[in-house]
């Protein structure tokens, strides 16, 4: 995480707040309700969605659709943000996420990218040599599985449905969200039953 | 000019169309913001599926209104973009329709 920004980074912030605010183009109500989802954004959300995908068919139908609506069924404030899109593996297929251009990352389920997502050589090596990539984190995919890069490259933001790991049948909602993980939304781990917090 | 998620009644290429990215270097004539990665320019893939239409980034980004423009979803295998890979794994991306052709 970063640390203490600099005083200076902090005056020509409250200037520029200032400077938005004279003009009306913001007011401090927006500043707030801006703050409030960005603080909201964390991986549970994310992974919660995927639990109740795992458990609900209809659930899951919708956020394959629409994930922007499944998010919003989960009281994430997608207005004004990219539209969200799940993709969604299979015992056949496995997705992995990068932006190569920039950073574009699914915030608003996720949360703010962890600074490898970010690096040029995550940027540069997933879309070149992923199972490399997917190997240094540790997974490793099972003969027949293909891999699917995704290059997060223009007005969509992706989030990964990974599949649902054997072992873990009977399992609560709670107790499945609690092993899907930030890494497991964007593809580079796979939830794994025998790494649940919650006792079943 | 609406644009959406759910606007692509325009969409010029349906699913399983092959295209090919316009093999263009255009920034390398004056700056530009452009969404659509060098490594797949003048590569042929597959149109999954029409996104939606959205302004054109590439006018958005030097404060001009965004013609709104057709994104595709389109894969590429993953060996003949870099050389190396394995058969069967592919990249996935998103693209406007200007910078697509038939392939």
């Amino acid at each position: 995480m970063a640390g203490t920004p600099l005083p200076e980074s902090v005056e020509l912030l409250d200037k520029l707040v200032a400077a938005l605010k004279r003009r009306g183009v913001l007011v401090e109500e927006d500043i707030v309700r801006c703050q409030t989802q960005a603080e909201r954004a964390q991986p549970e959300t994310g992974a919660r969605m995927v639990a109740r995908a795992w458990l609900d068919p209809e659930f899951r139908a919708l956020m394959l659709r629409d994930g922007t609506a499944a998010a919003e069924a989960f009281g994430v404030g997608m207005k004004g943000a990219p539209p969200l899109g799940v993709l969604e593996d299979t015992d056949r297929l496995h997705h992995l996420v990068v932006c190569t251009l920039c950073s574009c990352y699914p915030r608003a389920v996720i949360g703010y990218p962890p600074h490898w997502y970010k690096s040029a050589a995550y940027r540069a090596r997933a879309v070149r040599e992923p199972r490399a990539v997917l190997a240094e984190f540790g997974t490793v995919l099972p003969a027949g599985v293909q891999v699917r890069v995704v290059d997060s490259t223009a007005d969509y933001r992706w989030m990964v449905l990974p599949t649902r790991p054997a072992g873990t049948e009977g399992w609560s909602e709670e107790q499945l969200a609690a092993i899907v993980t930030r890494d497991c939304l964007v593809g580079v781990t796979l939830p794994q039953a025998e790494k649940r917090q919650i006792a079943a | 000019m609406s644009h959406g998620v759910q606007d692509v009644a325009e969409a010029r290429f349906a699913p399983g169309a092959r295209v090919r990215v316009k093999p263009g270097r255009p920034e390398r004539i004056a700056p530009m913001h452009l969404r659509t990665p060098h490594y797949v320019r003048g590569r042929e893939g597959v149109v999954t599926r029409a996104l939606g239409r959205f302004p054109n980034p590439e006018d958005l980004a030097f404060g001009r209104p965004g013609t709104p423009r057709i994104l595709y979803h389109v894969e590429f295998a993953q060996p003949p973009v870099w050389g190396e890979g394995e058969a069967g794994d592919t990249v996935l991306i998103e693209i406007f329709e200007h910078w697509l052709e038939e392939a």
